[in-house]
């Protein structure tokens, strides 16, 4: 019996998978929501000083 | 290839840590650049460190959630599981082999001539407690009498953290040195012995406790650069399995979630081809090994 192929398709040739880029337009979503609410700022702040108690002084 | 992962890991150690006016202002990087998450694990408060730690600045969001929510400021740390997420679901755990500085110091430390040995399969899951428990719940839920919450990774266990910040800034600034207790000699325990380790076993910290390598592992099924195994061409011969610094065995579980893709396995190991780089599902070096094979079937 014949096996089934689809017309103009090599066998195991590679297939362009949008899993990974659906996963990262998520991700940027996610992003852009921390940018228009202003969390960059607080990240920012929490950067420029020195956490002591974070590297065990204190 | 290895010459140029050497190479990248140094450049991206660089501009993680390229602050270098600090001997002279004693004090941390407070430029705008602090804004950006750094990709690998490099601590904030490290006095050359240019970019934030994506761990830290979570867990410090999530510490002060009720405070933000209290004000009106809906911080839950969209912006940094956002930029992690986004490294994550491009590179996976690449960035552990060729963007941490944490991991290049482990592997600098791993050349050190000295006997080797493995390190259990079954630790590899802790990490995953630790993102969970110290990074994500206990920041959260417990809280002081303001409702705020510790960054307990960074507290009590990051090994970076004294490395790049707690020694550095008491070598600076000799009055912090009055203030040492348990808290930092526990740490700086927590530190010796990973680095003691690093020597005997390869990347144990990566292996066993980084919350930020857990999450990358997380999309080791998904990302869009990640090697792929061709069944076909794999002769199960296991010269993977020798070269792989994570003791990942690519054949029989090519989406292991401890793959770093230092690419090891496919440049100095496989001799069938079997092992490419794809992006999307794409490959990336396919073209280039199948003309270096076709030449060395010519020569033969």
């Amino acid at each position: 019996m014949k096996e089934k192929s689809s017309p103009g398709l090599k066998k195991n040739a590679p297939v362009l998978q949008k899993s990974p880029l659906y996963m990262c337009l998520f991700f940027l979503a996610l992003l852009l929501t921390g940018i228009t609410i202003g969390e960059p700022g607080r990240v920012m702040e929490q950067a420029w000083q020195i956490c002591l108690s974070c590297i065990g002084i204190g | 290839m290895e010459f140029l992962r050497k190479w990248v890991q140094v450049v991206a150690g660089f501009l993680m840590n390229g602050y270098m006016l600090f001997p002279w202002t004693r004090n941390i990087y407070q430029g705008p650049l602090k804004v950006v998450c750094a990709p690998g694990l490099n601590c904030y408060s490290c006095p050359a460190a240019t970019t934030s730690c994506p761990i830290g600045s979570l867990q410090h969001l999530l510490g002060g959630i009720r405070m933000a929510l209290a004000s009106g400021q809906y911080y839950f740390g969209w912006y940094v599981l956002g930029s992690m997420g986004l490294l994550g679901g491009f590179f996976g755990r690449m960035i552990c082999g060729w963007a941490c500085p944490f991991g290049f110091f482990q592997e600098l430390l791993h050349k050190i001539p000295s006997a080797k040995f493995a390190i259990p399969r079954g630790l590899r899951y802790l990490k995953f407690a630790v993102l969970l428990l110290f990074v994500i719940l206990l920041p959260l839920l417990a809280v002081d009498e303001f409702g705020i919450g510790n960054p307990w990774f960074c507290k009590y266990i990051c090994p970076a953290g004294t490395l790049e910040a707690g020694i550095p800034l008491l070598l600076l600034q000799p009055s912090l040195r009055e203030t040492l207790g348990f808290l930092f000699f526990s740490k700086f325990v927590i530190m010796t012995a990973f680095m003691v380790w690093a020597v005997v076993a390869n990347r144990p910290f990566c292996r066993v406790a980084c919350p930020l390598g857990a999450f990358y592992a997380l999309f080791s099924k998904v990302s869009i650069i990640r090697l792929r195994l061709d069944q076909h061409k794999c002769t199960n011969c296991n010269a993977c399995h020798q070269v792989c610094p994570m003791g990942v065995k690519f054949n029989e579980s090519p989406d292991d979630s401890e793959c770093i893709a230092c690419l090891a396995c496919m440049n100095q190991a496989c001799k069938f081809d079997a092992i490419t780089l794809e992006l999307c599902g794409l490959p990336l070096t396919g073209t280039r090994r199948k003309r270096l094979a076709t030449a060395t079937e010519s020569a033969d």
